[in-house]
């Protein structure tokens, strides 16, 4: 499959899903573009017709304000017609920006950073107890990762050696406030994951969809034990600007006419 | 002088003034000092002012340890985070302990907006207020702010300021007089009372625009713990009739901290606020709008109590 192509596609969607509205939470959407793309097109054993189906997979998304990028994948997955992408943060809408399980496809609501990985947690140790075989995955931000809840629920599945746990650290080095290394450290977070027994795998390239789909194929095999991917990524991935914007990328205002401009540096790239 | 400045902006420069002077207060942000107009304190006092991360929990007892040592902290987040994220550690480490900590809350009620549900706190007056030793404070607008500060530094024990962040209605004049434990009488009336805090007070004052018939009395409720019984008894009784408009749940918020007061001395009553729900999605006057907040339902809920015997 063409994951590199699919990528593309579902960079551009989320793109214009934050434009169309004027401001959105850009940098961290589009820095989990690709691992989205992997999990929702090769590894997720689900169904978008029956998006509530027993035992399938999971994936929670703890750092709730990719919604965008979320909202995109599972709109070209077939979730729901593509046209509700531009009902983003709009009155009544069924997309509000922070991920929200009242939209077929969302297996948890998420926004209060540090919730939904302990959420994924539970969920993972409930297909344990049920013997359904499931996948649980989870993302969560590295800024997220300051939360001391991140932490609980970690030593919780690796003291339960919850091997049907997959977790994704989305490491794009910025948090709101400036770069993570600066505000809060949380390195070595490698090592950390490791002392928690978790098996930890980096991705030296966290946006390179080849890099991504071997890790996840590791991941999937380890027994005994929840796995860790670090995945080093790059906040704002795929428009240069938006990249170079640094932290101020978090939460960013741009139009549908500057977003005509990111489409087609996206497209021709 | 304070149109068109954000109350974010004030409280940046009131920390930055009060930095500089006092040498034992600190300023902790929880990774949204760039929304709450704490970031640049940074700059000029990099040991003083500084981020714990994405860590309220941790943000608001090491604010405790730190007040324990002498200093003088303030922390900020918004409502949700700075309220129900932590209410153990504001509850023991803070308000048991009484520790001087000012908490700042953001966004509260329906201004989260864009933030939708999960940052819409409908209940942060709620648990704040269930919680023993600790001074509620919504300031109205920008003046308020200003004038309030010395207030706040002289208060020595816990105390939260819950905070609308962005562009405030100005209702205060600049020769306004703040006292902490009372509140204000913004227009004398014999027909009925309106309690307001925070955004509603301008949504108050269009109603009694359009009201011009019926003389109301309105009081901006500033302090809502402890709430300024002698003020609220002496309004109700007078007029009789009395209307509660509050940007928070209609649970636990200011209406019921009136109606408490009002326990000996019962009128009839109306309370506006959030209907008991969560919040979603939208700009202001779509959220008043779906929360029955407008001044619309403010003059509805004052004709029924005034067709009501
Ligand atoms: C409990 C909580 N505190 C604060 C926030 C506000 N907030 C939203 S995103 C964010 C920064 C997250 O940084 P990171 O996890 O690195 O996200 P990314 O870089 O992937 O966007 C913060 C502080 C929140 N949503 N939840
Ligand atoms: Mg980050």
């Amino acid at each position: 499959m063409d994951f590199k192509g699919i990528s593309k596609q579902i960079r551009k969607d989320t793109l214009w899903t934050i434009g169309n509205l004027g401001v959105g939470h850009i940098g961290g959407s589009l820095s989990i573009i690709e691992v989205l793309v992997l999990l929702y097109y090769k590894y997720l054993n689900i169904d978008p017709s029956l998006p509530n189906k027993e035992g399938r997979d999971r994936l929670i998304v703890s750092k709730g304000h990719a919604g965008p990028a979320v909202y995109a994948v599972l709109a070209n997955k077939g979730y729901f017609p593509k046209e509700l992408l531009g009902t983003l943060n709009k009155n009544g809408t069924l997309l509000p920006s922070h991920c929200d399980m009242r939209l077929a496809g969302v297996d948890m609501t998420t926004g209060s950073l540090g919730q939904g990985f302990s959420c994924a947690v539970g969920i993972a140790k409930a297909s344990k107890l049920s013997n359904d075989g499931a996948k649980i995955y989870s993302i969560i931000g590295d800024g997220e990762s300051q939360e001391g809840q991140i932490w609980e629920a970690a030593m919780f599945a690796g003291s339960h050696k919850l091997d049907n746990f997959i977790a994704i650290l989305d490491k794009n080095n910025y948090q709101i406030d400036g770069a993570v290394d600066v505000i809060n450290s949380i390195d070595p977070i490698g090592d950390k994951f490791k002392a928690f027994n978790f098996e930890v795998i980096e991705v030296k390239d966290g946006n390179d969809v080849d890099q991504i789909d071997e890790a996840l194929s590791k991941a999937k095999e380890v027994k005994g034990k929840p796995t860790m991917l670090i995945l080093h990524t790059v906040k704002g991935k795929g428009v240069k600007s938006i990249e170079n914007a640094g932290a101020g990328n978090h939460n960013m205002k741009y139009d549908l006419n500057k977003t005509a401009e990111f489409l087609k540096e996206v497209e021709e790239n | 002088m304070f149109e068109n400045i954000e109350m974010r902006v004030v409280l940046g420069n009131l920390l930055k003034e009060t930095l500089e002077k006092d040498k034992k207060v600190v300023v902790l942000d929880a990774d949204l000092a760039n929304a709450n107009g704490t970031l640049k304190l940074r700059d000029s006092f990099p040991d003083r002012a500084f981020d714990v991360g994405v860590a309220e929990a941790n943000m608001a007892s090491m604010a405790a340890g730190m007040a324990s040592y002498g200093y003088k902290p303030f922390i900020t987040s918004f409502t949700p985070f700075a309220t129900r994220r932590i209410a153990d550690q504001i509850a023991i480490s803070i308000c048991y302990s009484n520790m001087n900590v000012k908490i700042i809350g953001t966004d509260p009620g329906i201004s989260a907006e864009f933030n939708g549900g999960t940052h819409m706190s409908v209940e942060d007056i709620g648990i704040l207020r269930g919680i023993p030793n600790i001074v509620i404070y919504e300031p109205v607008d920008a003046v308020q702010l200003f004038k309030s500060w010395d207030a706040i530094l002289n208060y020595v024990g816990p105390l939260y300021i819950r905070l609308f962040r962005k562009d405030s209605k100005i209702i205060f004049k600049d020769d306004y007089k703040f006292d902490l434990f009372k509140a204000d009488i913004l227009k004398e009336g014999k027909d009925l009372t309106i309690f307001a805090s925070g955004i509603m007070v301008e949504e108050s004052l269009k109603a009694i625009e359009e009201l011009k018939g019926i003389d109301i009395e309105l009081i901006n409720v500033h302090t809502i713990k402890p709430i300024d019984k002698e003020t609220v008894i002496k309004s109700a009784l007078k007029t009789k009739r009395v209307v509660i408009a509050e940007n928070h749940n209609i649970i636990n918020g200011l209406g019921s901290a009136i109606l408490e007061t009002l326990e000996n001395n019962p009128v009839p009553s109306k309370r506006i606020g959030i209907p008991d729900r969560f919040g979603e999605v939208g700009k202001m006057p779509y959220l008043k709008e779906i929360m029955h907040m407008t001044k619309d339902d403010i003059i509805q809920a004052v004709k029924e109590l005034m067709t009501s015997k």
